[in-house]
């Protein structure tokens, strides 16, 4: 039963081929039907057109009942009588005519007869033998050849004779009695054929051949109609059970369909629901349409249009439904494509939307930061500016209240020139600008230091320890600077959020974590001073027992991320109680992972917090230790201690009191940074002071503290180192250490019920201290500092710098007598132009660094320097010491800054030079 | 992150603007209304002066030196730049003045001093031009080098005009009584 559907069809704009509905490969030949030759829509088709019952299945037996028994059945037949009927009309109508006229004619053939008899009475004696018959009867035939044609006749009637004479009228009387007979014979005829024709009539009383043609005709016009559209109809009885299919599938049979419903048939998607549907219309009685989508397994996937309506019988009862369906699975892919462009459009759309949205916030954010990083530049300048200031002022005369105003203008500035240079740091680290340098350092060295720094500050009842396993390196290379300060960093966190306990840190050798193996690769390259070198990774574990990253393992969970979100705290509530700006963990976050590492926490509330960060450093290998003072064992190592290099464990105690003494008798001396200072910081390693002391008051601290703190005016004393040397560290490390504790401090006053009275005084009273005990330095000993420069007015200013730092300089024009001064006493410090007429700065260094090393001034002779002085003096004078040696330079670049280390020089200043670098510079390398 | 350092932003400008209102009171307060408007032109004069780019953040520098001890440090510094100028720009010119065999390395560190004096005092435009100075010199560009001098000659008078005038003003502040605002 297969269609043949492949006609053009013209859909929507375009043309397609239509293709079957049902596939053209199930199915025998013989069954297949409609086998018409495209005979263009020729009307002459209906005639052809085979109405072949094979087409549709109908159960022979009920249909016909159905038929009569419903309103659709009996219209139709209703119709087809009356047709007949009124055609039946129509041919009586016409034959009563006909015989009207006849019976007329001969009425009209009688009268004639009449008058002519009574005209010629006399003539009908006449004989009859009258010898022209012959003529007259084919005369006769000739007229009923001529009825037959016409129905009525001329009346004349043509008489050959002469007129009146007894032949004639002879002749005329034959003629009429003829016409007479012929009028007689054929209105016989006529009723004879008026008898046969009602005799037909009354033999097709049933037209049951008529109907049978005329039904076959609209069946016929329906399969022409239909014969190639993709429709299947059917009717189905009350139970759903079809009784009538046309255009069913072909591979099914009769016996497959007819007496079953859907369900039974089909399998698959779509089913159950039409059957559901069909049930509806069935219930309700509406004729309704909708579409579904079947998915079976005998046709796959086709969507089909289907219209239902319910059929009644005469009782108005419901006894079925007549259903049809019309696949319209193309139309409905293609509307759903169409929907899913459309649909995909707005997406995209949206998407476009949504992207300019974010390049434009993208854009934003990156304006906002330029101008932030812009912004905090140019806050900077003024800043450091006020606070410098307000610092000088806090060395001139002042009283209390003067002072105390004063120095909440020192901390209120320091705090915002912390959180300046943070967002800086970390808008370099972001734009990438932050490069990092390599230097050797100690970690030993730098976790003892960050501790002592830390509990030099520290104002609580903590233990401060550090463990540092053997496997780790005694140096490595690595940006020393920004790993001091991820430390520092996380330590004061630590120290912040944590009330008693311990805090710690812990560094040992891990092998390659997984997320490093790609940036390893990269790291390798540079070698650094001709060493070897290798790789090693050390953990850090700064670990605390304070209270803990607030909310369960759950919430906590969450809360991590946020953790080293910039400017985030853990809560609004401990942003308030312990202060900060919130910053110090992004850039701890951003620094290590610049480094090529990884920060990571851990934590439980309320029994302490852990962070880790791994990091990548190279180990260099070097032969000779002794020789090898590097930049960070220069600021704090003068006198090299033996233990220190290899020394694994540390801890510090804090020294509770001090803070709030009023400037203890002994303290002046080693407040401030100079030589005998540098073995000031305290040591507690378990119990025992393994610090070589000469200084007399240095011991007895040591006992005091060994004897658990019973002295008051001694601890104070120690009160005083530690402080002193808590200053030391902070100096020497930046502002950024020495601002996080003091805002901890602050703080932690305030939340524990002090009052800004209260945290003034306590700042009141230590800045007096720092004051008397600057003072004292100043009478004692002053360091000597040379500056090398040509330019007149750079040396006006930096010498007026130096003199508003308290500090007088020596002058030196060039290289040459740089040397020749060094040469001839001894400095604390130089500061060395890099550019200069005679002899660069570079080249100075590099003779002095010759002369530091080999004892004698052999290079600097060489190049051409008249050395005067005799050789043993020097070599007694100071033959290890290594003099700091900063450059000045007018360029900052990172290149420039190589040049200057690879020189021999320890640090640079960028010119021009200003009241804060000085400073800090004097601070870093002044001990 | 972005709301963050709004945040932080709006921080920094709560924070410079109490210090900057806290300031500004005190002077209304205190000064009579005379020499608060020879401040405020001191001021906004200085001001101009670093928006026009005549200055820069070192010239704040050296007034931070100016305390009791050296009261006319600026002043000082500030003319003994402009003569280092006289004189190293007549060096100049009398070596560009020779139309054969220029001795660019003597240009060179006479633009080298001049780029250091003017960073030193803030000569913020000076400066500028002499690191376009320098690198004429370096590609030994004669004409670039007769153009740079020229600009440096007007540059540095036109300066040296200006903070006349500023000297003025601070003198006059003086006279009548009133203090230098920072």
């Amino acid at each position: 039963m297969v269609c043949e559907m492949e006609t053009d069809q013209i859909e929507e704009m375009d043309v397609e081929v239509l293709p079957s509905m049902w596939p053209d490969d199930v199915g025998t030949e013989a069954d297949k039907q409609f086998n018409v030759e495209k005979s263009a829509g020729d009307l002459d088709m209906l005639k052809e057109v085979d109405i072949a019952e094979k087409s549709a299945m109908a159960d022979l037996k009920r249909l016909p009942e159905l038929m009569n028994t419903t309103d659709q059945g009996t219209s139709q037949l209703t119709n087809l009588v009356k047709q007949w009927e009124y055609m039946q009309d129509h041919a009586v109508r016409l034959l009563r005519e006909e015989l009207q006229i006849l019976t007329k004619q001969r009425e009209e053939a009688e009268a004639k007869e009449l008058k002519i008899i009574e005209e010629h009475n006399f003539e009908s004696q006449e004989p009859e033998n009258v010898p022209v018959l012959d003529e007259t009867s084919d005369l006769f035939r000739r007229f009923r050849q001529k009825k037959r044609d016409k129905l009525v006749d001329s009346k004349k009637i043509e008489i050959d004779e002469e007129f009146d004479t007894i032949a004639y009228w002879k002749q005329k009387a034959l003629s009429l009695g003829k016409m007479l007979e012929a009028s007689t014979e054929r209105e016989r005829r006529l009723m004879e054929k008026l008898n046969e024709s009602l005799k037909t009539m009354e033999s097709h009383s049933a037209p049951v051949e008529e109907l049978t043609q005329n039904l076959k005709r609209a069946e016929g016009f329906l399969h022409f109609i239909l014969q190639n559209a993709p429709i299947v109809m059917g009717h189905q009885d009350k139970d759903l059970r079809y009784l009538f299919i046309y255009n069913k599938f072909p591979s099914l049979r009769e016996q497959d369909i007819l007496g079953k419903t859907d369900v039974e048939i089909f399998h698959g998607g779509g089913v159950k629901e039409s059957q559901d549907f069909k049930r509806e219309v069935l219930e309700k009685g509406k004729a309704s349409k909708r579409e579904i989508t079947f998915e079976t397994e005998l046709f796959g996937s086709k969507t089909f249009l289907i219209y239902v309506e319910p059929v009644y019988n005469k009782a108005k009862e419901t006894i079925g439904i007549n259903y049809m369906g019309m696949e319209v699975t193309d139309q409905v892919r293609k509307r759903e494509k169409m929907a899913k462009l459309r649909e995909d459009n707005a997406v995209r759309k949206a998407m476009e939307s949504e992207l300019t949205k974010t390049i434009h916030i993208t854009e934003e954010t990156m304006r906002a930061k330029q101008m932030l990083a812009t912004m905090s530049h140019e806050i900077r300048s003024p800043l450091s500016g006020v606070v410098g200031m307000a610092e000088i002022l806090s060395t001139t005369k002042l009283d209390k209240e003067q002072r105390q105003l004063l120095n909440v203008m020192i901390s209120s500035g320091d705090l915002v020139l912390q959180l300046i240079n943070d967002i800086l740091d970390l808008s370099k680290v972001e734009s990438g600008v932050m490069k990092l340098e390599a230097t050797k350092f100690r970690p030993r060295e730098v976790v003892k230091h960050v501790l002592q720094t830390a509990a030099a500050s520290l104002k609580k009842d903590l233990t401060l320890e550090g463990d540092i396993t053997d496997a780790v390196p005694i140096e490595v290379v690595g940006d020393v600077l920004r790993i001091r300060q991820i430390l520092t960093n996380l330590i004061s966190n630590a120290i912040k959020f944590t009330h008693e306990g311990k805090v710690g840190i812990k560094l040992k050798v891990i092998s390659e974590p997984s997320f490093a193996c790609d940036n390893a690769l990269n790291g390798d390259e540079e070698v650094q001073n001709g060493l070897t070198e290798t790789s090693v990774w050390i953990r850090c574990d700064v670990y605390d027992s304070g209270i803990g990253i607030p909310g369960k393992l759950a919430v906590y969970l969450n809360a991590l991320p946020c953790l080293f979100k910039k400017y985030m705290q853990a809560s609004a509530d401990h942003a308030r109680k312990y202060g900060g700006t919130g910053l110090g963990l992004a850039i701890c976050k951003q620094l290590v992972e610049l480094m090529g590492g990884q920060l990571t926490v851990t934590s439980q509330v309320n029994v302490g917090s852990t962070f880790t960060f791994i990091l990548p450093y190279k180990v260099a290998t070097s032969d000779d230790h002794s020789d090898d003072q590097d930049e960070f064992s220069d600021m704090v190592d003068h006198q090299p201690e033996p233990d220190d290099t290899t020394e694994g464990y540390f801890q510090f105690k804090p020294l509770l009191g001090s803070i709030y003494s009023n400037g203890g008798p002994v303290i002046g001396n080693n407040f401030l940074p100079h030589k005998v200072m540098v073995t000031s910081p305290i040591k507690l390693i378990n119990g025992f002071v393994a610090h070589p002391s000469d200084d007399i008051e240095q011991s007895e601290t040591v006992q005091v503290e060994n004897g658990g703190y019973t002295d008051e005016s001694r601890l104070k004393n120690s009160s005083g180192h530690c402080l002193g040397s808590a200053h030391q560290y902070e100096n020497g490390n930046g502002r950024c250490l020495s601002k996080e504790s003091e805002s901890c401090s602050s703080s932690q006053a305030s939340s524990e019920g002090g009052t800004v009275e209260m945290e003034s005084e306590f700042t009141v009273s230590s800045h007096r201290e720092e004051e008397k005990a600057e003072r004292d330095l100043k009478e004692t000993s002053k360091p000597k500092i040379l500056l090398v420069e040509d330019n007149k007015i750079n040396i006006m200013v930096a010498k007026s710098m130096m003199k508003q730092l308290g500090y007088t300089i020596d002058i030196a024009n060039n290289g040459v007598e740089a040397i020749t001064a060094v040469e001839r006493s001894s400095y604390d410090l130089v500061l060395m132009d890099v550019c200069m007429p005679v002899m660069d700065g570079l080249k100075a260094t590099r003779l002095i660094r010759s002369y530091e090393e080999s004892g004698n001034w052999d290079a600097a002779i060489e190049a051409g320097i008249d050395i005067k002085t005799m050789e043993d003096e020097q070599v007694c004078m100071r033959p290890t010491n290594r003099l700091p040696i900063i450059a000045m330079t007018a360029n900052t670049l990172a290149e420039s800054s190589e040049e200057c280390f690879a020189n021999g020089m320890d640090s640079f200043i960028s010119k021009p030079v200003t009241l804060q670098k000085l400073k800090e510079c004097l601070q870093q390398y002044l001990h | 992150s972005k709301n963050s350092e709004e945040i932080a932003l709006f921080f920094v400008y709560q924070t410079s603007h109490l210090l900057l209102s806290a300031s500004s009171s005190r002077v209304h307060t205190a000064m009579d209304s005379l020499i608060a408007q020879l401040q405020r032109q001191f001021r906004d004069y200085t001001i101009s002066l670093y928006h026009q780019g005549f200055l820069d953040d070192q010239f704040t520098e050296l007034k931070k030196l100016q305390d009791e001890c050296s009261p006319d440090f600026v002043a000082e510094v500030v003319s003994l730049f402009f003569e280092d100028c006289e004189k190293l720009i007549s060096n100049m010119a009398r070596a560009l003045d020779q139309t054969v065999n220029v001795d660019y390395k003597l240009v060179g560190s006479s633009v080298h001093q001049l780029k250091g004096s003017s960073s030193s005092v803030g000569a913020k435009r000076v400066k500028g031009l002499c690191v376009t100075f320098k690198e004429c010199c370096d590609s030994q560009n004669y004409e670039g080098c007769v153009r740079c001098l020229q600009q440096v000659d007007i540059e540095y008078k036109s300066l040296k005009a200006k903070l006349q005038d500023l000297f003025n003003l601070e003198q006059q502040i003086v006279q009548a009584g009133g203090r230098i605002p920072q």
